[in-house]
């Protein structure tokens, strides 16, 4: 029996005045999945996910994420996802305890069921010293795991991670996709954009968007055998030569 | 309305307000420094009207009159002269605010009952030492008069003029200031912090975090609205204890009537802060909007200037202008002790202020863009 679908939209649109951001994106994540949604600088990719995500209205198109209609139910849609945002976006002033209490108790968490969890988060990332540090006070590599952290701690359906690993060094951004691997493996499904080719190899499917709309939609083995390619390096630059938009 | 979040935000805005490096300080720096200087140097208090006296009476009372306005602590008398011309000319060179002319026979008269008038010329050049000055003497006149006739055993017929100033008898500015100045703590204090928290959320990017998830929009601005009655419970506070130690004020009226008026008012100022802050991308704008509404209110709700003295359609205006309403409660209360039932019109209309700005805050806050 084919997987559940999580997320399926058609024809999502988001037109600012005369420029199309996004352009009739029609797309399905099934449950469980690590989708990577690629595409260069300005493809995109950010708005298709706030829209996603209840944080922007679509122009056109419909769509449900997590069983949630994107048009109405936004605020649904919000109790069953959690998001990571491109800019970090966690409270600096507030210590990393309280920034993890704070979102678990907004998503309805039990304070027993927040202690447990964050515990355990805390040990698998070997942070426990750092459980009363403020966040600001924290290395960057840190602290995009500790976004992951509250992004995931209420255990959502879905989780949106918008370029997570950008401008962390190689040795996080691996232990970055173990956290995602690992999310996965508990039935989590993985929405996340990025630049970096090689994670590109980690999902199980990705799609490229170039000018607002998708161009390809494969695992990346298929997109390789499709584009007769080496390497998703390969089939990006293929795909995205004609883009007029981005660098 | 979940309570358990609203009480989570809250925890979240007090460390954040505890934590920053000037907050703090500013809530109750500002006050401080407001109270402690403005009342002196920002003073309308005329003092030292300088009074030249044309005695053409030349009696016990008149010299009597010229001693008393001398001692008075508003007036002093800087010359006697024989004539009027000669007074005059300390007018015109500057040397005297105002000529007092006691007429000839002016004892005589009084004594036998009848209604002598006093002349008195005031400079207007500067209208309020002048005006001040004319009605000073007037007061010191009619004291002494009184006094004379009470000794003589005379009915206190003649004494017709004469201007009591009630409540605040010398019309001394200093009461009228400090209960205002409290107002413009208020104003500044419980307008720009929520604002400026709101759009510097914006501006790190922390908004959004709150906007993807599940988070009441009435729990959210619930929470960037309640700590700053407590700001303004505070504030209110120190501005009392100041006047109180400082200047020796105290309310006429109940503390409580003031407590309440100062949270209906905070609200008003930190819901209009909110709605500014949702309108507002950066800071600098909603910096801009916030004066925009800071100097109507300050100069247009009666603060500085009586509305009383504005023309028709500004006072209409006023009507519009919340601090208008919590001006006339903080002085009422401090200076006359007026009760909740002789201002039950000022509360009332605070509240619907305070409860639209409130509904609009959490209106005008979209989680959706």
């Amino acid at each position: 029996m084919a997987k559940e679908i999580v997320i399926s939209v058609k024809d999502l649109t988001k037109k600012f005045g005369s420029f199309t951001a996004v352009d009739h994106l029609t797309l399905q994540v099934r449950r469980g999945e690590i989708f990577g949604f690629l595409g260069a600088n300005g493809a995109g990719k950010t708005t298709a996910m706030r829209m996603l995500c209840g944080l922007s209205f679509p122009t056109s198109g419909s769509g449900t994420v997590a069983g949630y209609d994107i048009l109405r139910q936004a605020e649904e849609i919000k109790r069953h996802i959690g998001y990571m945002s491109q800019k970090f976006s966690l409270y600096e002033n507030l210590t990393v305890w309280e920034n993890l209490n704070l979102f678990a108790t907004i998503y309805g968490m039990s304070a027993k069921s927040i202690r447990e969890k964050t515990d355990a988060a805390f040990k698998t990332l070997g942070m426990e010293n750092m459980r009363n540090v403020p966040v600001k006070e924290i290395p960057l590599g840190w602290k995009q795991k500790l976004a992951f952290t509250a992004a995931t701690l209420h255990s959502p359906d879905v989780v949106f991670l918008d370029e997570p690993t950008g401008g962390v060094d190689p040795s996080t951004r691996r232990k970055f996709w173990e956290m995602i691997y690992r999310a996965s493996s508990e039935g989590m499904t993985v929405f996340v954009t990025t630049h970096y080719l090689d994670e590109a190899e980690y999902c199980n499917r990705i799609s490229i968007m170039v000018d607002g709309r998708i161009k390809a939609l494969d695992s990346p083995e298929g997109l390789k055998r499709q584009y007769l390619a080496g390497t998703m390096d390969e089939v990006f630059r293929i795909v995205a030569k004609d883009a007029k938009r981005g660098d | 309305m979940n309570a358990k979040i609203l009480k989570i935000l809250l925890k979240k805005e007090v460390s954040l307000i505890k934590r920053n490096p000037i907050i703090p300080r500013l809530i109750v720096g500002m006050p401080v420094l407001v109270m402690l200087i403005i009342p002196l140097v920002a003073t309308l208090d005329v003092k030292n009207v300088e009074v030249v006296v044309v005695d053409n009476d030349r009696t016990e009372l008149s010299r009597r009159m010229v001693a008393d306005m001398d001692a008075s602590e508003y007036l002093s008398v800087t010359g006697c002269y024989f004539s009027y011309d000669e007074a005059f000319r300390q007018v015109e060179e500057g040397e005297a605010d105002a000529i007092v002319t006691i007429p000839k026979d002016y004892q005589k008269d009084l004594t036998n009952g009848e209604k002598p008038e006093l002349d008195l010329k005031a400079n207007g050049v500067n209208a309020t030492k002048g005006t001040l000055g004319a009605q000073y003497a007037t007061m010191s006149v009619a004291n002494t008069v009184a006094r004379w006739q009470a000794e003589q055993g005379v009915s206190l017929s003649a004494r017709e003029f004469g201007t009591v100033n009630l409540y605040n008898p010398t019309l001394d500015f200093r009461n009228y200031m400090i209960p205002a100045l409290m107002v413009v703590l208020l104003i500044i204090i419980c307008g720009f912090l929520p604002t400026l928290n709101l759009v510097s959320e914006k501006e790190s990017g922390t908004i959004e975090a709150m906007n993807v998830t599940p988070v009441g929009r009435l729990e959210f601005v619930l929470s960037k609205l309640i700590p700053y009655w407590a700001v303004g419970i505070l504030v209110v506070t120190v501005g009392m204890l100041i006047g109180w130690l400082v200047y020796g004020l105290v309310p006429e009226g109940n503390i409580a009537n003031i407590y309440l008026a100062a949270i209906l008012f905070s609200l008003v100022m930190s819901g209009l802060g909110v709605f500014i802050a949702n309108r507002s991308a950066t800071i600098l704008q909603s910096i801009f909007m916030m004066f925009a509404f800071i100097i109507v209110f300050q100069l247009m709700s009666g603060l500085f200037t009586p509305i009383a003295s504005m023309p028709r359609w500004a006072q209409c205006i006023t009507y519009a202008i919340p601090p208008r309403y919590f001006i006339e409660i903080m002085r009422s209360v401090y200076l006359k002790g007026a009760t909740m039932t002789d201002l039950w019109v000022q509360y009332a209309t605070l509240s619907v202020f305070a409860l639209l700005f409130s509904l609009v805050a959490a209106m005008t806050y979209r989680k959706r863009a």
